[in-house]
């Protein structure tokens, strides 16, 4: 796993992780979310994520959707991931599928996808459905990451032939019917939408999930973090990055002081660093033995974001290489992973019903 | 009429259509996302009220097989509509969106998410979409029978609309809704943008459409830019509202149009002749007919008369997409075969003139004094242009014939406010009678 690229990706929902349902005054704001991506991108952060819920959070803070937001930063930037939570327990798989590679175009090749599954009975009566217990979230999760894989697969890149002479601008043997089957839902395909610029978009999932690139892990120590990493790269997990909760020492105030000033943070069982940025680049490189990159989810956007920017992020090159994604690299490139060819076109068969 | 002395533009960009040419070598990428980016800066540029994105949730077939010769491959209206926002600063953001296969919850959620991110810009454009063979791709599978599609669409816009009304009471505000086609409880998900809520457009034309146009529709995006026919529709229109409780001027209409200009008009007569062509090419003619015959016609030649055949009418079930055309196909191939055949045309320029009945072609000061009469006659707000090239198609219009307009007095020199309902014209939400719930 040496030649993998560690990755440094941030969380960049409501006003920051501290208080998520909060007074989160500044999550409506689009000017504020361009300002928020921009400063990201130039500190050079991996990616940012975006959280996202099926209903307003504790019922009264609002959010604006996960992957438009994600959108609405692609033309402001041109070398951060963007990676938004897509639910999938009451969305329709074809059209998650459809926004996600819209947002891979959107950004020349820069989307993630954080797929999250949520089932409460309150949820559930939201879309006139039926809450779902942990097992239908699971098996609804892998079916729908299978659905769209298959979906981002199913134009083979070179599907667009623009043939004059024929006068064919798509060449239907290139073009391929997914039919999936899953438990709760069919798919026919082909997606809409022509191949992502990525092929396929990275898939970020926590552990448990079938077919995600990068397996999100938690634990409240990094000897926990190394266990659920092993796990994770035992179930096959190609990448793994370990789940943060960041405070530092900024402005002349101690990370302690400003945790008293901001009040209870709920234990969300994630590892939480409070201290100054020589103690979060220590605790990082640590982790760097035994994950792929870390996702930060920092107490305050206002100040966190500049402070691991500024003192975290030129340490961590120094120390273990980090390299920040360079403009026009696609999500794929800067995480390592490979592009891989559409699954239908080695079997590229006449298979149409 | 009430209208105001002004005319304005929208432009659809198609996406799925064989009237934007791609094999020029002037034609762009159909879909990357610098040509859309383009295509919004030019219509902002030339103060457009709106840029729309089309919706087709399944690839159209032809005979069982992918359908090959049009452009094809559009993104997901509003993720596309997110990402133009912030590279856009007034012009209107439209997302074509069908209300049977979506969920009223999540769409209702989506569109006011686009309508903060933009500040105020959102419109959406109410289609019904119902075959089941677009079906094959969701949850429900194929649903819902001709006749329900706009009852489910009447309370799925009242539904969005409560949740929307509820954000304006407080974000969680409970909304429940218990009606035959759609039901289901939850919190308002977002307060409102600028302009309250986002702007319903809407394109049906049966008479359920105009019906649930006069209902529920700010704008009506209609297939009517001949003058006469402009005329009678809008005046169709406008009588039903009353029945609706809601006054003349605010329902606004833009049919679909599209522009073949140039400095003078045999200039852009020779244009058109070019555009045609490229437009319909001799596969294209061919395949325009097929789905009528409902057979193979590959052995003609597009450049002689049309079949001499009848058509096959065993059942054509209409679920193939907008290429098949269904049950009147005897009826059509012979009307089609007569009209052609007084006229003397090919298969060709019969499909040519068939396919740009909706054409404008001329001169930019010919077509602007066109275009003063549809203001005179009060029956047109605004035209919605399907550019025929892409990222140049709208250059033109506004390099040439919008200064044409504002000379003339009929065209904006500014957009008027922040808003898409403020540069529509529309009346301020709360002057205007509410939804019955
Ligand atoms: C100008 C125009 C543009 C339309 N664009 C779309 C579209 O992008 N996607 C779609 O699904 N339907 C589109 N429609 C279809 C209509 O909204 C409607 O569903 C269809 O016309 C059938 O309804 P009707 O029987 O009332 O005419 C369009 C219709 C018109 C007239």
């Amino acid at each position: 796993m040496s030649d993998t690229p560690f990755a440094v990706a941030l969380e960049l929902d409501a006003d920051g992780a501290h208080s998520p349902s909060g007074a989160a005054s500044g999550t409506l704001s689009p000017r504020r979310l361009a300002a928020r991506g921009a400063a990201a991108e130039r500190f050079g952060f991996t990616a940012v994520t975006f959280d996202d819920s099926p209903l307003p959070v504790a019922d009264s803070v609002a959010r604006l959707d996960a992957v438009q937001r994600a959108a609405f930063l692609a033309p402001l930037t041109s070398a951060i991931g963007l990676v938004p939570v897509a639910h999938v327990a009451f969305s329709e798989p074809f059209h998650v599928a459809t926004q996600l590679a819209s947002l891979d175009w959107a950004s020349n090749g820069r989307a993630g996808w954080i797929a999250a599954a949520s089932g409460t009975t309150r949820e559930a009566a939201a879309y006139g459905r039926e809450a779902l217990s942990d097992d239908d979230l699971r098996r609804e999760r892998d079916d729908v990451i299978e659905v769209a894989r298959r979906l981002w697969d199913s134009w083979e890149d070179d599907a667009v032939i623009q043939d004059a002479a024929t006068g064919r601008y798509l060449d239907a043997d290139k073009l391929h019917y997914v039919d999936f089957e899953g438990e709760s839902f069919l798919v026919k395909g082909p997606l809409i939408t022509p191949r992502p610029p990525q092929g396929q978009l990275v898939v970020v999932a926590p552990a448990d999930t079938t077919g995600a690139d990068v397996t999100l892990v938690t634990g409240s120590g990094p000897a926990e973090i190394t266990d659920a990493a092993s796990r994770a790269r035992a179930a096959g997990a190609p990448l793994v990055w370990a789940e943060v909760e960041v405070v530092l020492d900024a402005r002349a105030v101690s990370a302690a002081r400003r945790l008293d000033a901001l009040g209870s943070w709920t234990d969300a069982g994630r590892l939480r660093y409070a201290g100054d940025a020589d103690g979060l680049v220590a605790l990082i490189a640590g982790l760097a033995a035994s994950v792929d990159g870390v996702r930060l989810h920092v107490a305050e956007l206002d100040v966190d974001l500049e402070e691991v920017g500024r003192a975290v992020l030129p340490a961590l090159q120094e120390r273990i290489g980090f390299r920040s994604p360079r403009a026009g690299e696609t999500l794929r490139d800067a995480l390592g992973l490979e592009r891989s060819l559409s699954r239908y076109a080695t079997t590229a068969v006449k298979e149409f019903a | 009429m009430t209208t105001s002395r002004r005319i304005q533009f929208g432009v659809f960009f198609q996406g799925v259509n064989f009237g934007t040419i791609w094999s020029s070598d002037r034609s762009g990428s159909q879909y990357d996302f610098e040509s859309f980016r383009r295509i919004a800066q030019t219509a902002e540029r030339g103060l457009f009220s709106a840029f729309f994105l089309g919706e087709g949730l399944r690839l159209r077939e032809h005979f069982g097989r992918i359908h090959e010769l049009d452009i094809a491959g559009r993104p997901d209206a509003q993720t596309q509509l997110a990402a133009l926002a912030s590279v856009t600063e007034r012009i209107g953001l439209v997302a074509t969106q069908n209300t049977t296969y979506n969920d009223p919850y999540d769409l209702a959620k989506r569109l006011n998410s686009l309508d903060l991110l933009s500040e105020g810009r959102a419109g959406w454009n109410i289609v019904t979409t119902d075959n089941a063979w677009t079906g094959a791709n969701f949850r429900r599978g194929g649903y819902l029978e001709h006749a329900d599609r706009y009852r489910r669409a009447a309370q799925f816009v009242v539904a969005a609309q409560r949740l929307w009304d509820a954000g304006a009471d407080g974000v969680g505000t409970p909304v429940s809704v218990a009606d035959q086609l759609v039901s289901f409880e939850g919190p308002a998900p977002l307060p409102p943008s600028a302009q309250g809520r986002p702007v319903l457009f809407q394109a049906g034309d049966s008479d359920e459409g105009r019906e649930f146009a006069a209902s529920s529709a700010d704008v009506i995006f209609s297939a009517h830019p001949g003058l006469e026919d402009a005329i009678s529709f809008a005046a169709d229109l406008r009588r039903r509202l009353p029945a609706h409780g809601r006054a003349v001027d605010e329902l606004k209409f833009f049919p679909g149009a599209q522009f073949i200009l140039a400095a003078t008009d045999s200039e852009a007569r020779e244009k058109a002749d070019w555009v045609t062509r490229a437009q319909v090419s001799p596969q294209t003619a061919i395949r325009f007919l097929e789905p009528i015959w409902g057979r193979d016609l590959s052995e003609y030649d597009a450049n002689g008369p049309l079949p001499d055949i009848d058509p096959v009418v065993e059942e054509v079930d209409g679920q193939r997409g907008s290429l098949f055309q269904g049950r009147r196909a005897l009826e059509t191939a012979r009307e089609w075969r007569d009209s052609a055949a007084a006229e003397g045309l090919s298969i060709r320029e019969f499909v040519i003139k068939r396919s740009s009945l909706r054409t404008f072609v001329g001169g930019y000061s010919s077509i602007a004094d066109r275009i003063v009469q549809y203001v005179d006659a009060g029956a047109v707000d605004g035209f919605n242009v399907s550019p025929y090239l892409v990222p140049e198609g709208l250059d033109d219009i506004v390099d040439g014939l919008i200064p044409e307009l504002q000379e003339r007095g009929v065209y904006p020199t500014e957009y008027v406010g922040s808003t898409l309902r403020e540069n529509l014209g529309l009346p301020a939400l709360g002057e205007r009678a509410e939804f019955a719930a």
